[in-house]
């Protein structure tokens, strides 16, 4: 069986520190699960930096390991914790090059999860990051594509902000876009809610709804297949983004894009502009398959 | 003893002169970005760079604060470069991109500051605990005040790097004065963080009594000094300040004028060159 995300980011963590002698830090590393079986068991001598529970220090010692050259995989358990950790990142790193000609490159390993873990646990927050110069925004969902993306932060001197799911750790499958000839709609998808597009369209199509999907792992540069943009081109109701993030981020910074390339009006579906409660009644939840579809019947009937 | 008085002297002498330059032009708006003076405060960055440069052979890795042209002309790097970043220049430091505050150097190893308050604690931490080369990290009396500045001391500590953290107190955040927002010393959180500190004047002498530590050990020197001028800008606050750099100067007596005059000239001429380029 081919390797599942969780054993690609382990291989890679391994080979970051014990071949190529970089480093590796964060907070609680070494703690039960070893961040959803994500990290090989290594410790300080190994490069495995286990660092205070000061987040917004924590950014800043990252930075400064980059400076040195150590070229550090900075993992950040809960997205939302980047409120506190992104600061010196996006001040100091990602301006380092442009302002003093000096290579800063991070690879922040970023994870989310949702389900009942609050207000600031819960869900991605890329889009705190987006919005600054210097820094690439990834969402890497299969081993395939996770692998690509630390091969081409090795070869570059940038910081990286590559925005992961524990619900992607299972995945051994690669995801393909689908397309339709003259589609209704096409679904961009970011993160987590794309396996569930994936069914979505599955479901839609199989009633004639023809629906094609496009799998978006490059938000920052966004980069989308030139064929996908031609696909919404010819599409009869434009498009769909949907994000595991608020809607009121990269899903419309996005849409606005694609809108201007196409021509086209594009919609946007993401975590409701609420926090999120505990309790299930009271959570907020990236979109299901449920929800996009319900989405996608509304547009297509409102036409 | 006397000799190496006079060369940190003439350190000192040469920031002050470039200063003053740096006010004058300010005056005239030759200099449109806002600038941060190290006027008063010289006697720091020229000992210290004395002390670990000459006499101890170390190159550290440098992490200033926004006012940092004394650290960068003493610890070696070249005013012609600063004096064309100020000025906006291609040519200068950064291209013109860091303009007062954000001054670096490769070659002497000094990396820029971001424009927010104390990050160079935690990022120089991070460089020195990546790379395990002594490091020298430069502080005012207020972003110590900083919560990231404080843990990051923490952990400097705990790690046991080849730190100085070196406060440039001068009493002043802006205008709001330390007795205003605190009840402690920056010596008092290094110990209760076990990391070992001073609470000293500028005075080179003072400063060389602590040499022995550096880079031995994670250290912290609270070093009192005075600002001449504004916050930012050329001006002149409206409280009486001691002036270590005219103190000496008439110490030393006529060597000390000397020194002064020829230097004087010296930065002089190096500014008008560089004007004369524009």
């Amino acid at each position: 069986m081919a390797k599942t995300v969780r054993e690609t980011i382990k291989e890679i963590v391994y080979y970051h520190l014990k071949k190529k002698k970089f480093l590796a830090m964060g907070q609680c590393l070494s703690a039960v699960g070893w961040v959803g079986g994500t990290l090989p068991e290594l410790y300080e001598k190994d490069g495995m930096i286990e660092l205070s529970m000061a987040d917004v220090a924590g950014g800043g010692i990252a930075t400064g390991a980059a400076l040195a050259g150590k070229r550090p995989i900075y993992i950040i358990r809960y997205q939302g914790f980047n409120w506190y950790n992104a600061p010196m990142i996006l001040n100091y790193a990602c301006k380092s090059k442009e302002l003093w000609n000096v290579s800063c490159p991070i690879f922040i390993r970023s994870i989310a999860m949702e389900g009942k873990i609050g207000p600031v646990a819960g869900s991605s927050h890329h889009s705190l990051y987006y919005r600054m110069p210097g820094i690439k925004i990834v969402s890497p969902m299969t081993p395939k594509e996770y692998k690509g993306i630390y091969e081409k932060f090795m070869k570059g001197d940038d910081v990286y902000y590559v925005s992961e799911h524990r619900g992607s750790f299972n995945n051994h499958k690669e995801l393909i876009d689908v397309e339709i000839n003259r589609p209704n709609l096409v679904i961009f998808a970011i993160s987590i809610t794309r396996f569930e597009a994936k069914k979505a369209v599955e479901i839609l199509n199989k009633k004639n709804f023809r629906i094609s999907l496009c799998n978006i792992l490059w938000i920052k540069p966004f980069k989308v297949k030139k064929k996908m943009i031609n696909q919404l081109k010819k599409a009869k109701y434009g498009g769909l983004v949907i994000d595991d993030d608020y809607e009121d981020g990269i899903a419309k910074n996005i849409a606005n894009d694609l809108s201007i390339i196409s021509n086209k009006k594009i919609h946007t579906l993401g975590l409701k502009n609420k926090s999120a409660g505990f309790s299930k009644k009271g959570d907020n939840l990236p979109p299901d398959c449920k929800e996009i579809i319900s989405k996608i019947e509304k547009i297509l009937v409102k036409k | 003893m006397r000799d190496k008085n006079l060369e940190i002297f003439k350190k000192v002498s040469f920031v002050r002169h470039f200063e003053l330059q740096v006010f004058k032009n300010i005056k005239n708006k030759n200099i449109k970005i806002p600038a941060y003076l190290s006027a008063g405060q010289e006697f720091i960055s020229s000992s210290l760079s004395y002390f670990i440069i000459k006499e101890l052979k170390i190159k550290p890795l440098i992490f200033a604060q926004h006012r940092c042209h004394a650290t960068y002309l003493n610890f070696g790097g070249n005013p012609k470069k600063l004096i064309d970043e100020l000025l906006g220049k291609k040519s200068g430091t950064n291209s013109g991109l860091g303009g007062s505050a954000s001054i670096s150097s490769k070659k002497i190893n000094m990396f820029g500051h971001d424009g927010h308050m104390g990050t160079q604690m935690p990022i120089g931490l991070g460089a020195c605990f990546a790379s395990k080369k002594p490091t020298i990290i430069f502080l005012g009396d207020a972003s110590i005040e900083e919560d990231y500045v404080m843990s990051s001391i923490g952990w400097a500590s705990f790690k046991k790097l080849p730190i100085l953290i070196i406060v440039e107190d001068n009493n002043l955040s802006i205008l709001t004065q330390k007795k205003v927002r605190r009840h402690w010393e920056a010596n008092d959180l290094a110990k209760g963080l076990k990391m070992k500190s001073v609470n000293i004047k500028d005075d080179p002498k003072d400063i060389e009594k602590s040499k022995k530590l550096f880079f031995k050990e994670p250290f912290l020197m609270n070093i009192n000094t005075t600002r001449l001028f504004w916050h930012a800008g050329a001006g002149e606050d409206d409280y009486k300040r001691f002036d270590r750099y005219e103190y000496t100067k008439k110490k030393i007596g006529s060597i000390g004028k000397e020194i002064d005059q020829k230097i004087k000239m010296e930065v002089s001429n190096l500014w008008q060159k560089q004007l004369e380029k524009q």
